[in-house]
């Protein structure tokens, strides 16, 4: 409370000073019979001065932000394509600090040089069409080439990966990251967002997974039964806008457990095994110094965005579709500790879309390991796929591989 | 003679001014000087605000965690615990500060001010077309506004989905406790805004077709007018967009529609919501967002164009070049809102167009920054506040500009997308800009808006901590950004956990732009006490301080209804005559009539 009565003490107490001085201020002129409206040569000439010399400042200061931090301050980029992406953004770097410079330095040279000097009079030169000409075609040249040199580029990161990519997942929601390895097969099992369970947190889609989530819905603690349940005895009275809210449920419910009978008639059951061989892995993205990577995303609830810095990749994970990104890891993490000269380095992926009060927490360590180690890793991963850890116990219908022309329905 | 008629005609006209009403001359005033100005005392107000919050959570990102004073002072016990702040009134305060700077401060507050203040004046005009409609679009701006303050005390907090209101996060109360009823605030004051902001432009078409004086030919316009006649345009064209959007919005978090929504599961409820598209609302939202840039900035180049060219006594250099570039940039941005859109999974080829179209932009930009500097160059300049703040705007322009040809580049947008390198590019192109063509046009026509004349001395103090701290707040964002470091981010603390440098780095840049940013903000209370102060005690002005050409100066300098007794004035020439050799005056008044011999423009 104190403190609040100070913070508004030196706010009324400063704007009394200020009063003061300018009352001080317009005395004095009124004696030197100034007129606002006319600026003398002194104000004319120190305000040049200082302007000229402010662009020495922001030049001065530029040049030391670069040097304090490393030219851009954004470290080595860790994948093919970021260094692809770097090499690109240099360039485009020294054309624009060139612009910057040049045009920066002319307007605060003629700012300086050109104040109003008595007796000397402006020049009078409304146009000049060889000038115009000048200064919209060499910008036009300049930005061509960056046009095209940044086209090339972006196709090369947008184009499809070669089949050898290893195929990953990333599955977001409020606040965290989860992967999903492709498997054996390197093909992601389908997924479908009505088969969220506590032993399904990722959704797959297969004939085991169809039956619980039915039985959940029909069943469970909240589920269709225990609903009508509850709105049918007679013995509870509820108010309007809680029998609403549970009517509402209830009816939502209902259409949800029709979609999820269709799905289980329309269900292709050769498509379980590539779901089956799926690895979920949580708290650590590991990959592959080398090895490219063709990244699924997915959103549960809102828009998140999967940005790893240091690979230079970002795509959005936008909830009902679906996005892609890849990239290829060029240097380990031990590598890059070495490098950055920093034991505790690591590769990150981050949220880059606002997605609640926790965004800012929202992430997931990448370490990537050269290719003995990965391979070491995956081995002892593969023992532990999303069949081992959650439905042990069914029955793998085939194990030909998936028919991939039968295409099920979605709902 | 004619100068006696003109005389006893004033006296006329000012015997009717004095049966006025209060309410009539300052409420629901038709007179588009008092409209203007009423505009402008709303967008100070806001932009106060506006700049207030945003103090708020830059002393949470340079001092993350820490117990401060003013925080709890602003915030409260409830948003402000012990004096830190929470972590969804950080993000509250950041969507208010964005939406309040970029609508209500730099579209509402700038254009509405000097449309209606110099479209008629300029332009020889009683009044504007209508007038009822343009206090209409007044009171929807300040209905608006108040919604949009309300909406900060709401006990679920305001609006916690960063400025741009991404569906799904808008949609869901589950998401963020914002997304209720803050949220429905915001989108109920943008509707009525947005309703105002259209009587507003469709007024100032209007009028700009119509209502030009005798010899006032398109060709004979000031660039402010052009500026204003292209930003009401944009206008007209692209906020009914934003309106469908914030409908569809509005519909599917009230009316269970699914505009916007597919496949969601939010707060262990799963929705039956399906087949919408959360990227149908970037795309309507970016085809208002990005002419909205041009809204906001356009008025900013026409006001520094003015000036520039009254202050260095020179015209400006290249009047059709710069009129052809304010409507080829008035034209490209409606092509070019996919380049906001990059990696939110819009197909990759259609991205690739929208590089193109966007970084055509950047021809007529620099048609621009060197007719303003071929406009300087040989001048006489006369460095008033307002001047400073024109230059200054050329200097942001450029420097927010040229970033923008990295970010218009799809692949390395892909590394800095909503990074902290976007921030510190359209602050500096849209807000530092835009704000400096506002002070700039504040300073250079307070004289005709109040009759008084600014303190200069404050003027000069103000422009300096205003540009030294604005600057010293932008420039080494750039560097956090490249880093990595992600925008809309309550704590960067968690880098220390996994790259040392980056850490050291976000946090001392951190606390320098903090301070600069304090700096900044102190700066402008010297801008609020000279503005309020020479309202009532400034100097009175003289008819034309700035030796300038324009119609405006022409006007009395005490207001009175249709703006001049008597006939309205005759157009004879450009309004860039200046330093014309041959002449004995370094400036030539519209009015005046060719001399003989003499060549128009």
């Amino acid at each position: 409370m104190e403190n609040k009565l100070i913070i508004l003490l030196v706010i009324v107490l400063g704007a009394i000073a200020v009063a003061q001085l300018v009352r001080i201020y317009e005395i004095s002129a009124k004696l030197r019979k100034n007129q606002e409206h006319e600026i003398s040569s002194r104000d004319n000439n120190l305000n040049g001065r200082l302007m000229f010399g402010f662009m020495l400042f922001m030049f001065g200061s530029f040049i030391y932000l670069m040097k304090a931090y490393g030219w851009t301050g954004r470290g080595s980029a860790a994948s093919i394509e970021g260094e692809e992406m770097d090499w690109l953004l240099n360039l485009n770097f020294v054309i624009i600090i060139a612009i910057f410079f040049f045009t920066n330095f002319l307007l605060f040279y003629f700012t300086w040089k050109y104040v109003k000097k008595p007796g000397v009079p402006a020049l009078y030169y409304p146009h000049n069409n060889k000038l115009e000409m000048l200064w919209t075609v060499v910008p036009a040249i300049v930005l061509a080439v960056i046009i095209i040199l940044g086209l090339q580029t972006w196709s090369h990161l947008t184009g499809p990966t070669k089949p050898e990519a290893e195929k990953i997942e990333l599955f977001s929601k409020q606040f965290d990251w989860t992967a999903r390895y492709a498997g054996a097969d390197n093909t992601l099992g389908l997924y479908d967002y009505k088969l969220t369970l506590d032993n399904n947190e990722l959704a797959l889609l297969t004939s085991n997974t169809i039956d619980s989530s039915i039985n959940n819905m029909l069943n469970g603690a909240t589920g269709i039964r225990s609903l009508q349940k509850l709105l049918n005895n007679r013995d509870t009275v509820f108010s309007d806008s809680t029998f609403n809210v549970l009517r509402t449920d209830l009816s939502r419910k209902e259409r949800l457990y029709r979609f999820l009978n269709q799905m289980k008639q329309n269900h292709n059951k050769s498509l379980d095994a590539s779901a089956w061989d799926d690895i979920i892995q949580k708290d650590t993205l590991y990959l592959c110094k080398g090895q490219e990577y063709e990244i699924a995303l997915r959103a549960k609830d809102v828009i998140h965005s999967a940005y790893f810095p240091h690979f230079r990749a970002q795509m959005n994970a936008v909830p009902g579709m679906a996005t892609r990104l890849k990239f290829t890891p060029n240097k380990t993490t031990a590598e890059m500790r070495a490098e950055k000269n920093d034991d505790n380095f690591n590769y990150i992926l981050m949220c880059n879309k606002i997605c609640g009060g926790a965004h800012y927490k929202m992430k997931m360590v990448v370490v990537v390991l050269d290719r003995p180690a990965y391979k070491k890793w995956m081995a002892a991963k593969k023992k532990a796929t999303f069949k081992d850890q959650y439905f042990p116990a069914a029955t793998t219908t085939s194990a030909a591989p998936a028919d991939t022309t039968a295409v099920p329905t979605m709902n | 003679m004619a100068s006696h008629d003109a005389h006893a005609h004033g006296h006329h006209d000012e015997h009717h001014h004095h049966e006025e009403h209060f309410i009539s001359k300052y409420i629901f005033s038709h007179d588009h000087k008092m409209i203007g100005k009423q505009f402008l005392m709303t967008a100070v107000f806001m932009g106060l605000v506006a700049m207030v919050l945003s103090t708020l959570f830059r002393i949470q990102l340079a001092w993350p965690g820490e117990s401060s004073d003013f925080l709890s002072f602003f915030l409260g016990e409830k948003w402000a615990p012990n004096g830190v702040l929470k972590e969804d009134m950080y993000l509250g305060l950041v969507t208010i500060h964005g939406t309040i700077m970029v609508f209500f401060l730099l579209t509402g507050g700038l254009s509405g001010t000097f449309s209606n203040i110099l479209i008629p004046l300029q332009l020889g005009a009683r009044d504007m077309a209508s007038g009822f409609l343009n206090m209409l679009s007044f009171w929807f701006f300040a209905l608006s506004s108040l919604l949009m303050l309300v909406s900060l005390f709401v006990e679920s907090g305001p609006a916690m989905a960063g400025w741009t209101v991404y569906p799904p996060l808008s949609a869901l109360p589950q998401a963020v406790s914002g997304s209720g009823f803050g949220m429905t605030l915001w989108l109920v004051s943008m509707a009525i805004f947005i309703a105002g902001s259209l009587l507003g432009s469709l007024n100032y078409i209007v009028t700009i077709v119509n209502l030009r004086t005798k010899g006032m030919t398109m060709m004979r316009m000031p660039l402010t007018i052009w500026a204003f006649f292209v930003t009401a345009i944009l206008g007209v064209l692209s906020f009914p967009v934003l309106l469908s959007a914030a409908l569809l919005l509005i519909m599917d978090r009230l009316m269970g529609t699914s505009f916007y929504l597919s496949d969601i599961i939010v707060g262990g409820e799963m929705l039956t919501n399906h087949g919408g598209s959360p990227i149908l609302y970037q795309h309507l939202f970016w085809f208002l967002g990005h002419p909205e840039v041009y809204i906001v900035l356009l008025p900013a180049l026409g006001l520094s164009s003015e000036i520039i060219a009254t202050n260095s006594r020179k015209p400006i250099f290249g009047y059709k070049a710069m009129i052809g570039s304010i409507l080829a940039i008035g034209f490209l941005s409606f092509i070019v809102w996919g380049h906001h859109m990059f990696i939110t999974g819009m197909n990759p080829f259609l991205g690739s167009v929208f590089v193109f179209t966007t970084l055509l932009i950047a021809i007529p930009s620099a048609v621009k920054v060197f007719n303003y500097l071929t406009t300087l160059w040989k001048g006489s300049l006369v460095l008033t506040p307002a001047m400073l703040f024109a230059i200054s705007l050329v200097s942001t322009f450029i420097t927010g500009g040229v970033t923008g040809i990295i970010l218009a580049d799809s692949a390395l947008d892909i590394m800095l997308h909503d990074t902290y390198f976007v921030v510190a590019h359209f602050h500096i192109v849209m807000g530092m800009s835009a704000v400096f063509g506002m002070f700039a046009g504040v300073y250079h026509w307070f004289p005709k808006m109040f009759g008084r004349m600014l303190n200069t001395r404050l003027g000069y103090a103000h422009f300096w901590v205003t540009l030294v701290g604005s600057y010293g707040v932008f420039f080494p964002m750039h560097f956090v950004g490249l880093a990595g470091a992600p925008r809309r981010y309550y704590d960067y603390s968690a880098y220390s956990e996994f790259d040392n440098n980056s850490f050291e780095l976000m946090v001392d840049l951190n606390q320098i732009i903090t301070t600069f940013a304090i700096i900044a903000a102190i700066g402008q209370a010297i801008f609020l006490f000279n503005f309020f102060y020479s309202i009532f005690r400034g100097p009175k002005a003289p008819q034309n301080p700035w030796s300038s050409t324009t119609l405006e100066w022409t006007t009395p300098v005490e207001h009175i209804h249709g703006n001049w007794p008597g006939e309205l004035p005759t157009v004879h020439r450009w309004p860039y005559d200046y330093s014309k050799p041959g002449t004995a005056s370094d400036f030539i008044t519209q009015v005046t009539p060719l001399e003989e011999g003499e060549e128009a423009h």
